[in-house]
């Protein structure tokens, strides 16, 4: 059902004019979390078959993930660890059939972000006080 | 696959400048989005001052003011100027909604006007809506019966089923919600829509429709239904204050609960 391929008509701009709000920022935070979250799983599964390799192995491992750069990697994989749960919660709300009216998404929007940073802050404080 | 940018015959240049008569005190600037389907020139923005003090309080007052008094090839779409036709949906400072019902000192700084976003442009402010009235017509959105109805009588409902309507016929088939959804921007040619389910919800809630096996089973697909990922853009930016996700949500409901 698309337009004849014949006509000149211009397409009228969408991304570049339609103001960023929370309702499309969180979606499509949603799916870029979800995409690093897959990545960040490959690391998971290097990090566990350096583990069943040998001690030699895992010391790498242990290096690489130790190093500053292993730590931001790290960092970013939990914020979008948390987000992602999160705001699937909110989904899985949405699927039961609640949560759509306009107040409430923007509530529960911005409890997601909370939360996010919440249980991000969390699980750094208890995992290097465990370390140490 | 998405395209993110606009196709070179997209792109918007610099366009004309239109000052304000002079003694004009409290003027506002109107950037207004122009294709002329007759050139061969790309899409413009052309840029309007308006003296307010002789201007009516909404954006749709401003345009017609503009095509009144200062340039008469400027093209929309307006019919009833007061929301109930959906004519005048358009692209104002970011979001979709109606240029009647939107009050121009509700938006901060220039007030840019484009038509609904990604859309083939007829003209100006006016975009094809061919593709999702088809869309419209595939949903059958008629009344459909099997059973006799009662001579000399409607068919009736009680109240309560008759409430479970509300919310839903007072769409105005505007577009502004299927316009504002990124996921109909991809996938608009497969995927129906925000207006066009909540009307596919519309006849699937009315207690006196008994095709809703039917409707679902034309719905039960990955496009036409399930490309909606719960922006809730649509909700967001409906002028009428519905809710096209809340009308989605309840669909796929429908499709689980059926199985």
């Amino acid at each position: 059902m698309s337009a004849p391929a014949s006509s000149n008509r211009p397409l009228s701009p969408h991304l570049q004019v339609y103001k960023p709000q929370l309702t499309s920022i969180l979606s499509i935070t949603h799916r870029m979390t979800g995409v690093a979250l897959s990545v960040g799983t490959l690391l998971l599964v290097y990090w566990l078959i350096a583990a069943a390799t040998g001690p030699e192995a895992f010391a790498t491992a242990q290096g690489l993930i130790g190093s500053p750069i292993g730590y931001l990697a790290l960092f970013g994989w939990t914020i979008a660890l948390f987000y992602h749960l999160s705001n699937g919660i909110r989904h899985l709300g949405w699927d039961a059939g609640y949560g759509f009216d306009l107040p409430t998404v923007y509530k529960t929007g911005y409890a997601v972000l909370a939360a996010t940073g919440g249980l991000t802050v969390l699980a750094w404080v208890v995992g290097l006080a465990l370390q140490s | 696959m998405a395209k993110f940018d606009l196709p070179a015959n997209s792109k918007i240049g610099p366009g004309k400048h239109h000052a304000a008569p002079a003694g004009a005190k409290t003027v506002k600037t109107f950037k207004v989005y122009r294709w002329d389907p007759e050139g061969k020139a790309n899409p413009r923005l052309d840029s309007y001052d308006i003296d307010l003090e002789q201007c009516g309080p909404m954006v749709l007052d401003a345009l017609i003011k503009i095509k009144n008094e200062v340039d008469t090839t400027l093209t929309f779409r307006r019919s009833c100027r007061e929301g109930i036709c959906g004519s005048c949906a358009m692209n104002i400072d970011g979001t979709n909604t109606l240029a009647c019902l939107k009050p121009i000192d509700e938006v901060t700084g220039d007030c840019k006007i484009y038509p609904l976003p990604h859309m083939p442009v007829i003209k100006d402010l006016v975009p094809d809506l061919s593709v999702p009235y088809a869309q419209y017509a595939s949903i059958k959105p008629w009344l459909q019966t099997e059973s006799q109805a009662i001579p000399d009588q409607e068919r009736l409902q009680s109240t309560a089923e008759r409430e479970k309507v509300d919310g839903l016929w007072e769409c105005i088939l505007c577009f502004c919600c299927s316009t504002s959804c990124p996921s109909y921007w991809w996938n608009g040619d497969r995927y129906l829509g925000p207006a066009i389910l909540l009307q596919a919800y519309r006849w699937l809630a009315d207690s006196r429709d008994e095709q809703t096996g039917d409707r679902l089973d034309n719905l039960e697909d990955p496009f036409r239904l399930y490309r909606c990922h719960t922006i809730m853009n649509c909700t967001k930016t409906c002028p009428k204050g519905l809710n096209p996700a809340k009308a989605i949500g309840e669909i796929k409901r429908m499709m689980i609960a059926r199985r």
